[in-house]
């Protein structure tokens, strides 16, 4: 691979996933800038999920080149790791844990010494309003907080790209806005931003988006040029027409 | 190593919130041992008993006398031949049966020395032994009192043979049952069930996403655990000495040893069941029938292996706990030392290991 690859948070190249006669990831090439806001769009089943599983290194591809934060997904899964921050679609933080002690798992687990931990942690909590929350179990906070929080311990370890499954889902449109400051901080930090989502009005949020269909990726431009490429003024026509095209379910 | 000292805090978290957790752990073995060690194995009271006398002499009518002025015994009607033992232990009439051979008191004059057979019906066990014990009592209370009067010692020794189950397999050496019960309960059950909830809840793809090994996964998993099933094996132990007066004759330090070993292995059951079940329901349901029953059931600590059909008894050949109750029975109970278990204790490190690779090949899988 050449050099410009380097520039770029996240390459991928005819990228493939097949399960036996199935082609779950389907030859996608497409590369995402550095402190970008990428949005990651497909219907359920359209193959969102096998690929950011790839980029995340949780799965091998079957065939074609991916980078992610400039390292091989095939052999350096292991620095890959080190290097991203992930936030599912499911709540990911320990709701018999208090906030605190989860922010210190989670840091614990990416390698950060209590001094940092401490550190990052008080500055976090005070941004998200959270600070007198700390000792409280994460069972007890009101969901919206919950993902603030979950989203805030993915980015705490300052990872270069970070990739959100669906992140607001289930959460409201108050919430949501506030959901996406926080992703807009952390991209004006540097950390480029993965993100996937059903919501068309998060889609407008992003800088670019691809939707995906049927394994391939058959749009990848910013929201403003899909609009005028597919003669629409909304992102719901956007996605319509496309998933219109999907020949399996 | 910082990493996995973070995540160990957690499990320990875990652990301490979660009172079901905390009542299986440390309820349970108190539970059970009180349990196993008043409830059932209480006095036994009235056995019905039969004596065919061949002397009906001074020491054998004073034997008799003896056995009847106890509260243990029913002396029913005397019998006059082997073969009416027999049919009276069929009908259950009798439990037990008392044999003199003739002329008792001239051989233990002369002698010095004389033989009584004891006969019990060892289909249940627990009450055979019992009885044994009870007419060995008072033979040998008897039997003092003659030496207190006799310028030589007499000795009257009770031939016992146990039918049914000569062995004597399933008497009240319960303790070393309830020890793996427990660890079975508390490490299989207990890990498995640990690491299924975090694919539940999704914090497991969390982990995985991270740059922590998976390897590390299981290892932090298990280590809680180990800890714990061990301050349950000090619990249990002291129980068992304080409580129920039960003596530990060997090591103490092979008794850790082998504990240790049995524990791994069943961790790394758990963490088997774990790879093979994405809900909490499922593995508990494994754990609990897949692994407590045969437990129960086939190492032989409830009921004797020796009467089960050949297939059970092949069956058996596979359970962990199977081994780990031979080597406890033998460390514990008897007072044997490494040389006598080198083969349980390897067959038992032989599943450990092979256990422990499954489960780590199976853990990659989920990954790929």
């Amino acid at each position: 691979m050449d050099n410009t690859f380097k520039d770029k948070a996240i390459v991928c190249k005819s990228l493939t996933k097949q399960f036996g006669d199935f082609k779950a990831v389907d030859q996608i090439t497409f590369d995402v800038e550095q402190g970008e806001i990428f949005g990651f769009l497909g219907a359920n089943g359209a193959g969102k999920t096998t690929a950011m599983r790839i980029l995340c290194g949780l799965s091998h591809p079957t065939s074609g080149e991916a980078t992610v934060a400039g390292y091989n997904v095939y052999k350096e899964a292991e620095k890959i790791k080190a290097n991203i921050g992930y936030m599912s679609q499911k709540f990911s933080l320990y709701e018999n844990l208090t906030v605190y002690e989860n922010i210190e798992f989670y840091g614990g687990v990416y390698g950060l010494s209590r001094p940092e931990i401490k550190q990052r942690s008080e500055a976090m909590l005070n941004r998200l309003g959270l600070a007198a929350e700390a000792k409280k179990m994460v069972g007890e906070l009101p969901l919206g907080w919950k993902q603030k929080l979950a989203f805030s311990v993915a980015v705490l370890h300052r990872p270069k790209i970070v990739f959100l499954d669906e992140p607001t889902g289930g959460v409201d449109p108050i919430t949501r806005r506030q959901f996406w400051d926080l992703i807009y901080e952390a991209a004006a930090d540097g950390i480029t931003v993965f993100v996937t989502t059903h919501y068309m009005d998060e889609a407008e949020y992003c800088k670019r988006i691809s939707v995906m269909v049927d394994g391939r990726v058959e749009a990848l431009d910013s929201p403003g040029n899909l609009k005028k490429q597919f003669n629409t003024d909304s992102m719901d026509e956007v996605f319509l027409q496309l998933a219109r095209r999907a020949k399996r379910s | 190593m910082k990493q996995l000292l973070a995540f160990i805090r957690k499990e320990f978290y875990h652990v301490f919130r979660d009172k079901r957790t905390l009542l299986i752990l440390f309820g349970l073995p108190v539970v059970q041992i009180l349990l196993f060690g008043f409830a059932l194995s209480s006095e036994v009271k009235n056995i019905g008993i039969a004596v065919l006398d061949n002397s009906h002499d001074v020491t054998s009518e004073e034997i008799v006398r003896r056995i009847k002025t106890s509260s243990y015994f029913l002396v029913k009607d005397p019998v006059l031949n082997y073969a009416e033992i027999e049919n009276r232990f069929k009908t259950g009439e009798i439990k037990c049966a008392l044999l003199f051979p003739s002329h008792l008191a001239e051989d233990l004059g002369r002698s010095g020395k004389a033989q009584v057979q004891v006969i019990t019906d060892a289909s249940d066990p627990n009450n055979a032994t019992i009885a044994v014990s009870y007419i060995t009592a008072i033979l040998a209370n008897y039997q003092q009192q003659l030496n207190h009067t006799a310028s030589i010692p007499y000795q009257i020794i009770p031939q016992v043979r146990q039918l049914y189950n000569e062995e004597q397999n399933g008497s009240l050496n319960f303790i070393p049952g309830v020890i793996a019960l427990i660890f079975m309960i508390v490490c299989t059950a207990l890990t498995s069930v640990s690491v299924v909830r975090e694919k539940e809840l999704g914090t497991m793809e969390i982990l995985l996403v991270s740059p922590f090994k998976p390897l590390m996964v299981l290892v932090a998993k298990a280590v809680p655990y180990l800890a714990l099933s061990i301050v349950n094996f000090i619990i249990i132990l002291v129980l068992s000495v304080f409580l129920l007066k039960v003596e530990i004759r060997g090591s103490l330090l092979l008794l850790f040893a082998e504990s240790i070993l049995f524990i791994i292995t069943c961790l790394s059951l758990g963490l088997v069941i774990s790879n093979q079940t994405n809900s909490q329901k499922t593995a508990m349901l494994i754990s609990m029938m897949g692994m407590m029953l045969p437990t129960m059931l086939l190492t032989g600590f409830m009921f004797p292996l020796e009467n089960m059909p050949w297939i059970f008894q092949a069956l058996s050949h596979v359970i962990p706990s199977r081994y780990y109750y031979i080597i406890i029975k033998a460390v514990m109970l008897k007072g044997l030392g490494f040389s006598y278990v080198w083969k349980e204790t390897l067959i038992l490190a032989g599943m450990a290991v092979f256990l422990l690779i499954v489960s780590l090949k199976r853990f990659k899988v989920t990954l790929a």
